[in-house]
């Protein structure tokens, strides 16, 4: 396939179209990436806006600014804006930009399904959006989205699940894009085996993604027809079961909260053996790993509900196969921490996002670690301990990754180096204030404070008042984020970056052999050698 | 892109047009294994939806288990919903009947469906009910007072473990979705 690639015309080293229409038009596989990541950041903004709404309610005790309604409408739609239209579009739009470019290929494999599943997303998370201007308000039953409270959902219901269902086939396409690309488009010589982990870790979360997407497609659309057309798939009265839905639900929730973590260790695993000037440790592990974790996602849903009235039997499965998650994830922990060990290691904001993010996802898998026992989960169960324990995992670890990508790939993107001690500032505010922000939610829910209430007992009211003032730090210093980022595209420090940017960075993967920024059309001919570092 | 490329691609697609189509179709295949799983198992504390033909049972006066009565309303169901004892003392394998009775508290004609649960879930299969309200939707006339009697044994054979059963129904107001409209 070589030899012809760089012969077929659509391979003419054209640039981009001039003016706006290049960004609705393109299928160039950079350009999407772009669309994907900026638009990521804006609903990471519109998502923080809403986690500020509520931390600002939940800031003392009574009621302040916001009625209830529109309280468990925020909390809703924080978690599906942050989810479907912040974190995973984020992911997408890395492997949009670095697949292709790590794997030695021109472009993605179906460039034009690229760009549908790119304006499908955008079209998904207006029309979910659209709900908080509808009567009754947005969807305010929690993401989960459990019958029978969600069916109270007023006018928004339908237009909530045509969301779902937009931002699933949106998904869904891009992880067949994904898998094409890295089945058939990767360089001569690089078997899957030589892969870098990130494109490894897409592959196995495209799989889960195309796996658990349909399923939820399915559960959503059963909540339509039981609120429509007269079903009882969940309704008890003509014969069905709410704890049905439980258990779709999580079918595709579990694995789902992989397709948020599992691209996150990829690009852990690529940033920190640069800055550690090591290879990493253990690759093959990381893949079985990152295999292992997919699969276990499968088949530990259940542990999201514990409290529904299983018989032990199936608590007691549930919890044991739960545990078995922590051996692969602490087979990565020890890998990153092996990878740094006697390296010499360079503390770049990229890297300091990086250790900070093993450091803070140990602790939030710790906490998952305690839920998965199921007797002390019905302590625990709906209460801001869990809240405090997906953030752990969220925030400091695949938002923190997210930044640390950001730092990382922008030199070699736009050819510029971002400002060091401003991105330095940004990461030491965000790692001070996230604790501050979640780790006081650790003890109120051990004190027994619920989630998803607009207010609380006056007991829960100081480490509520520390939790907040440590949002508005956390938030507000995001706008650094973008700060740099707006000023590296507009030339940065002004110092021109070399094709590697970080020192060696050659040696562990294919994008730094190319020119910073690399051209629009890249690897038109696939690279004759390929960086053998990771081995 | 070439033709060799490009075919790759189509039947890559394909196929995992085929798995995304399967698990959609997976979806909904779970709810009949689930009520098939729940069946085998007996796991969702549901019991049997007919009644049971009347067997003879050795009473074990030597055991006594309580049995509770919860009554509900599903969404304030315009009813009045109640049972004739709150909790019994009873010998497994010795037939008992309770009272429940419900009232209409509109002024229209109601179809109503009441909902049984056992909890602990295991237990379930050993309540065995002759004679329930809740094998059929319940038609009430305006404001009309019914009394509903259940008749049960509670199987010998259930294990020792179980002390307390609690048997729960929900009344739910099917008038608008009823198919005997």
């Amino acid at each position: 396939m070589s030899a012809n690639v760089a012969a077929h015309d659509d391979h003419h080293d054209h640039g981009p179209e001039k003016g706006i229409v290049r960004w609705i038009v393109t299928t160039n596989h950079k350009d999407i990436g772009t669309l994907y990541l900026a638009f990521a950041l804006v609903m990471f903004f519109v998502g923080g806006t809403m986690a500020l709404i509520i931390r600002s309610e939940l800031f003392e005790p009574g009621m302040q600014f916001v009625d209830p309604q529109f309280f468990n409408s925020m909390t809703t739609m924080h978690a599906l804006v942050m989810v479907f239209g912040a974190v995973m579009p984020a992911f997408v739009g890395l492997a949009n930009w670095q697949i292709p470019m790590m794997i030695g290929a021109p472009d993605m494999a179906l460039p034009r399904m690229n760009n549908m599943s790119f304006w499908m997303l955008v079209a998904g998370v207006l029309l979910l959006a659209s709900t908080l201007f509808m009567e009754g308000g947005a969807p305010a039953g929690g993401w989960t989205l459990y019958p029978p409270l969600v069916l109270q959902t007023g006018d928004a219901l339908p237009f909530a699940i045509f969301s779902v269902h937009l931002l699933g086939i949106s998904s869904i396409m891009g992880a067949i894009n994904v898998i094409a690309t890295i089945f058939n488009m990767r360089a001569p010589g690089m078997t899957l085996m030589k892969m870098p982990l990130f494109v490894w870790t897409w592959l196995i979360t495209a799989f889960l993604l195309i796996a658990i997407m349909p399923v939820f497609a399915g559960a959503v659309t059963m909540l339509l027809t039981d609120r429509f057309f007269d079903t009882s798939f969940f309704d008890a009265a003509g014969g069905g079961d709410p704890v049905l839905y439980q258990h779709i639900f999580w079918f595709f929730g579990h694995p789902e909260v992989y397709v948020m973590i599992l691209p996150t260790f990829g690009v852990a695993s690529t940033i920190i053996p640069v800055f550690a000037r090591k290879p990493l440790f253990g690759y093959a592990s990381m893949v079985y790993a990152t295999a292992a974790i997919a699969f276990l996602s499968f088949i530990v849903w259940a542990h999201h509900m514990f409290t529904v009235g299983m018989p032990v039997a199936g608590e007691l499965y549930f919890m044991y196969a739960t545990m078995l998650i922590a051996v692969p994830t602490g087979v990565k922990i020890f890998n990153w921490t092996a990878t740094m060990w006697k390296g010499a290691m360079t503390f770049e904001t990229p890297m300091l996002f990086s250790i900070a993010f093993v450091v803070l996802f140990t602790m939030g898998g710790f906490t998952g670690l305690m839920m998965a026992v199921a007797p002390v989960d019905f302590q625990y169960h709906d209460t801001y301990f869990i809240v405090a324990h997906f953030h752990y995992t969220l925030v400091p670890a695949s938002i923190f990754i997210l930044m640390a990508a950001g730092y990382f790939w922008l030199p070699k993107w736009t050819g510029n180096m971002y400002n060091e001690r401003i991105g330095k500032l940004h990461f030491w505010l965000s790692a001070i204030s996230v604790n501050i922000l979640f780790f006081p939610q650790h003890f109120l829910g051990l004190a027994g404070m619920p989630r998803r209430i607009p207010d609380y007992a006056v007991q829960f009211a100081d480490w509520n008042m520390i939790s907040s003032i440590g949002a508005f730090i956390y938030g507000f210093s995001q706008l650094l984020f973008v700060y740099i980022v707006i000023d590296t595209i507009r030339g940065g420090t002004g110092e021109k970056v070399t094709d590697e940017v970080w020192e060696d960075a050659k040696k562990h993967s294919l994008e730094w052999t190319l020119p910073s920024p690399p051209p629009y059309h890249s690897f038109t001919t696939p690279p004759e050698k390929i960086p053998t570092e990771h081995f | 892109m070439n033709e060799d490329l490009k075919q790759k691609n189509t039947r890559l697609i394909k196929k995992l047009m085929f798995v995304v189509l399967g698990m959609f179709g997976f979806g909904y295949a779970l709810v009949p294994i689930y009520d098939v799983f729940c069946d085998i198992t007996g796991l969702n504390g549901k019991t049997a939806e007919e009644a049971v033909q009347e067997g003879v049972y050795q009473v074990d006066v030597s055991r006594e288990l309580t049995l509770e009565f919860v009554t509900s309303l599903n969404k304030k169901a315009p009813l009045k919903f109640s049972s004739e004892v709150k909790k019994m003392k009873l010998h497994p394998g010795k037939y008992y009947t309770v009272n429940f009775y419900a009232e209409n508290l509109t002024d229209k004609k109601m179809l109503a469906r009441a909902i049984p649960s056992v909890t602990p879930g295991l237990a379930a299969e050993f309540l065995k009910k002759t004679e329930c309200f809740c094998f059929s939707e319940q038609e009430f006339k305006p404001l009309e007072r019914k009394v509903m009697p259940v008749r049960f044994v509670i199987d010998p054979k259930i294990p020792e473990r179980f002390k307390t059963v609690t048997l729960a129904y929900t009344f739910f107001d099917n008038t608008e979705t009823s198919v005997k409209n």
